[in-house]
């Protein structure tokens, strides 16, 4: 096949005789089928316009039912109608010609430079918009026309399609659209050029409509229901509509009906044939069904998210793709997907037969449909045959080299994996596939990050590719591994979450010394060269163990030298003191010297996504394959580990002793709630000292901010010490698994302040938040302090107070959401055509640089170490320890 | 009008604002022939942008613009100038 380049695409108007010219049939009869069941001659459905039924032909062309495209038909207006997606323009340009002779008002000197500006830009191809819009604002300004010294009179639109011309006593006079369209019809062609039209194309006059064409009937075919009663399509409805109207407007006109009658015809025609294009227009009723439904007409079918452009152009429905639900599986690797049997037997990849792969296809196709086998067979000369429980042994037999075969996808071949909303680049990513048994597909839970993928109910799609460039590419850019790193943030995007962490961290945390089984256990399988040797022997039984962080030494590559602070290093710099390192009381420096682990806890910091400062060290040291290893093996150690030890949290373990309770109840919350008291006293007393900047009420209230946030911090800290850090919540959040210490604080000791807009809860009833308190009471209590916990239960008005808040936070997000999808969608309009050039320039499609150097630095986030190459501290750090 | 040419009060002083200047036409013939470009392909700044106006570029003019980037440390940019 030749490929063809678009050089340019033209845009213009219909014209009448265009629109007379391609009409196959001008359609009289507002009627669709005769008694006899066919198609009415000259009707809406007429034979010359298309063949909707089977065993008829087109009178046209001739063509059957599936072979005939439909033509164009046309119905001749007895009244010229304004054309309602011009509307606006007509006035526009009403506004800005001379009502007598039709020229544009500006004089010469400015008419040239416009057009010559329009010139210039058109050749620069950029938007003309701006200058266009000059005109008309110019044109119409003026009073008198320079050409003709007619004087000028303001014109009124009257939406949608109604113009009024008032002179100078003030009287109105309506325009018809007839007088419009006389109007238009002076503009001389070489004006036309100044609205940024083209006047061979796009003739002014032609908005006003005198011919409506009439689309073929396969474009609004008619629908046949159970009970055999035919329905037509709505475009149908409103084209019998426009063609009762325009009879009634013919015979009334002919019998000399009063001027009234007839003009009260015209704008009902004006009405339908506006409904037709366009059936949500302010102020003007909607054409409805008999039922009461709205009709859907021309402009349904274009706009918004299911419409030609976003539905069916820009995005549509594909083969080779499937959609289930997704559950975890950690036991495969983080770039594979499960695939149900069903669906892989539905998806298919077509492979040549060559002499290599005959009788591997052959015996594919012995299986006939049953996996793994065989959709179709195509044969040398392009026949395709489906593969049928009656011919799969023939056909398996007659294979032979250059047919092709669709085979079903199979363990190993490249798919893309994909979640919405697709807001980055990882959101689809090219997995291997692994069929199970099961409905779902699976996958590791450690790509659920750059998805955003959970397991409540989340669906994803999948893609198979089809041809070897396009997985030659997924491979080399989409897998999974390849994207470790975030191009957003230069940081891994996968690693371990959730019961990893905690596994990790309880693996790590001292120095566990475990038995040989268990050690095997923990190991089970993980590749590892051989068992290390144990750390030492059992003092009673002299048996041998292992540490923890031997263990998990185990599964780092040799030679891999690193040191940080994790996440419960308390940052004792910051407080002035000297950082102690590997003799840190808390082990939170960790230090991994040749692969060994010798200090610190391993945690969110060292192997969470977002975060995975070992995970990084690893994916830039030793690449995507070992990293992938890694963060399989460090996934799988936490759980076998986590196993072992058990870990569980429920409800009890937000259980704090009474003495606690009383110590939250007295230190903290009265101590606070005692504060805020005096506070108000002092406020009332008119002692109370303003804060710069603000007012005295100001004051008081972020005083009493402050105040009640403290005793929700000493509750916590009081919790804390409560529960321990043996505590499975507070495990979890110090290792950064899951939750925070702030939610911790909540659930087990005060749930603390809340807030609409930053401020304590102040509406309701005029000067109290409810009918329980007394009107201006300030205290803690009548502004929405909870000083319950979760756990203890809210009282009545402390319950009402927090759904006040969570009101807040609910409708945040949902404003969020949809405000972020439109920014995305308009970002991505403006920025997919950019492409980084060899010469490493950001260019647009006409070649204007947007970027000399792309990100100015010309280094891939996900490459590159902070906008350099390389990190030259750490190339020197490596070389020295080596 | 009040002018305050004696003063350094001049928005080019301020830390927002890049350093621009009217590159020679020897440079601009280099940067175009680097790049294999017409002078329309630079991007484009508007005769009317404050920055503009105070370094007295005109339209045609290309002007380089001394960024300070986190991750690149210097960067020159080219707009080229129009109405
Ligand atoms: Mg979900
Ligand atoms: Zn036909
Ligand atoms: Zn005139
Ligand atoms: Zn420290």
């Amino acid at each position: 096949m030749r490929t063809k380049k678009i050089k340019r695409i033209r845009f213009g108007l219909l014209s009448p005789k265009e629109i007379r010219e391609m009409s196959a049939s001008r359609i009289i009869t507002p009627d669709t089928y005769g008694e006899d069941g066919f198609p009415i001659e000259r009707g809406l459905v007429n034979q010359h316009i298309g063949v909707i039924d089977p065993g008829l032909r087109c009178k046209t062309c001739g063509g059957r039912m599936d072979e005939c495209p439909g033509h164009f038909g046309r119905i001749d207006l007895e009244a010229a109608v304004i054309h309602i997606g011009y509307a606006k323009l007509i006035y526009k340009i009403l506004m800005a010609t001379c009502r007598k002779c039709g020229k544009v008002i500006l004089g010469e000197e400015d008419r040239k430079k416009f057009l010559e500006d329009i010139a210039e830009y058109r050749d620069r191809q950029e938007d003309i918009s701006d200058i266009v819009k000059l005109v008309f604002k110019e044109a119409a300004k003026k009073d008198v026309c320079m050409y003709c010294n007619e004087l000028q009179q303001r014109i009124k639109y009257d939406k949608p399609t109604t113009y009024i011309e008032i002179d100078e006593e003030k009287r109105e006079r309506r325009l018809m659209p007839t007088d419009v369209r006389e109007r238009l019809e002076r503009i001389p062609d070489e004006d036309i050029a100044l609205f940024g039209m083209d006047a061979k194309n796009a003739r002014p006059e032609w908005m006003v409509i005198t011919v409506l064409p009439v689309p073929p009937v396969t474009a609004r075919p008619s629908i046949t229901l159970e009970t055999g009663q035919r329905s037509e399509d709505d475009l149908t409805h409103k084209l019998v509509d426009i063609i009762r109207i325009n009879q009634r407007f013919m015979e009334n006109r002919d019998a000399g009906a009063p001027q009234l009658i007839i003009e009260d015809l015209w704008e009902l025609l004006q009405y339908h044939v506006n409904t037709y294009f366009d059936n949500d227009i302010r102020g003007v009723p909607a054409a409805r069904h008999r039922s009461g439904r709205p009709l859907k007409t021309i402009s349904h079918r274009l706009k918004g998210k299911e419409g030609r452009f976003r539905g069916s152009l820009s995005g549509k429905r594909v083969n080779f793709s499937a959609r289930t639900v997704i559950s975890p599986d950690p036991d495969i690797d983080i770039d594979e997907v499960g695939v149900p049997e069903a669906i892989a037997k539905e998806l298919t990849i077509t492979v040549k037969v060559n002499e290599r792969n005959l009788t591997m296809l052959q015996e594919l196709v012995k299986h006939g449909k049953n996996y793994p086998g065989v959709n179709y067979v195509r044969r040398s000369d392009g026949r395709k045959i489906k593969v049928t429980a009656s011919n799969y042994e023939t056909l398996a037999e007659e294979l032979e080299i250059g047919w092709k075969v669709e085979r079903h996808i199979r363990d190993g071949d490249i798919v893309l994996f994909n979640r919405q909303p697709s807001l980055h680049r990882l959101s689809i990513m090219a997995h291997y596939v692994r069929i199970m048994p099961g409905k779902t597909f699976r996958i590791n839970p450690t790509v659920c990050p750059p998805y955003n993928a959970d397991f409540d109910g989340d669906e994803m799609n999948m893609h198979v590719l089809q041809t070897e460039e396009a997985r030659a590419e997924a491979r080399m850019l989409m897998a999974v591994a390849r994207n470790i790193i975030s191009p957003r943030f230069g940081k891994p995007i996968i690693g371990s979450l959730h019961d990893y962490i905690t596994g990790i961290f309880l693996l790590t945390r001292g120095e566990k010394k475990i038995e040989k089984e268990i050690t095997l256990d923990i190991l089970y399988k993980i590749d590892v060269d051989g068992l290390a040797a144990p750390a030492g022997t059992f003092d009673h039984t002299s048996t041998p163990y292992w540490t923890g962080k031997q263990i998990f030494s185990m599964i780092l590559p040799a030679g891999l030298n690193l040191e940080f602070p994790g996440k419960t290093c308390a940052r004792c710099i910051t407080v002035g003191a000297k950082c102690e390192k590997e003799n840190c009381p808390r082990d939170a420096y960790v230090m991994i010297k040749d692969g060994e682990l010798l200090c610190g806890i391993i945690d969110e910091v060292a192997l969470g996504s977002f975060k995975g400062v070992i995970i990084e060290r690893i994916f830039r040291r030793y690449g995507e394959e070992v990293t992938k290893v890694f963060i399989k093996n460090a996934a799988r150690l936490a759980i076998n580990y986590i196993k072992q030890a058990g870990f569980s949290f429920g409800i009890s373990d937000e259980d704090i002793p009474i003495e606690g309770k009383e110590e939250i109840r007295i230190e903290a919350i009265r101590e606070a709630e005692k504060k805020v008291e005096a506070l108000i006293r002092a406020y009332e007393g008119g002692e109370l000292e303003p804060l710069p900047g603000r007012t005295v009420d100001e004051t008081l209230e972020l005083l009493i901010m402050q105040e009640l946030g403290r005793a929700r911090d000493d509750s916590g800290d009081i919790a804390e010490k409560y529960l321990g850090i043996e505590n499975s919540g507070v495990l979890m959040a110090k290792s950064g698994a899951r939750g925070s210490l702030l939610n911790l604080t909540q659930m087990a000791a005060c749930v603390g302040q809340q807030s609409v807009r930053g401020e304590r809860i102040k509406r309701g009833y005029q000067g109290r938040t409810l009918p329980h308190f007394k009107p201006g009471d300030r205290s803690a209590d009548a502004r929405g302090f909870i000083r319950a916990s979760f756990k203890d239960g809210l009282s009545p008005s402390e319950y009402f107070f927090h759904a006040v808040g969570g009101r807040e936070a609910l409708v945040d997000t949902a404003v969020r959401t949809s405000q972020s999808g439109y920014f995305q969608r308009r970002l991505i309009n403006a920025l997919q055509d950019l492409e980084v050039k060899d010469d490493g320039t950001v260019r647009d499609t006409r070649g204007i640089i947007v970027q000399f150097k792309y990100g100015d630095d010309g280094i891939d986030p996900s490459k590159g170490e902070f906008g350099k190459v390389v990190d030259i501290d750490e190339v020197i750090n490596e070389a020295i320890n080596r | 009008m009040m002018q305050r040419k004696d003063t350094k009060d001049t928005i080019l002083e301020h830390v927002l604002v890049p350093e621009h200047e009217i590159a020679e036409e020897a440079a601009v013939v280099e940067l175009l022939k680097r790049y294999k470009i017409e002078k329309e392909q630079l991007p484009k700044i508007k005769s009317t942008d404050p920055v503009i106006k105070e370094i007295k570029a005109k339209v045609g003019d290309v002007v380089r613009i001394k960024r300070s980037s986190r991750t690149a440390g210097e960067c020159l940019f080219y707009r080229l100038v129009i109405a």
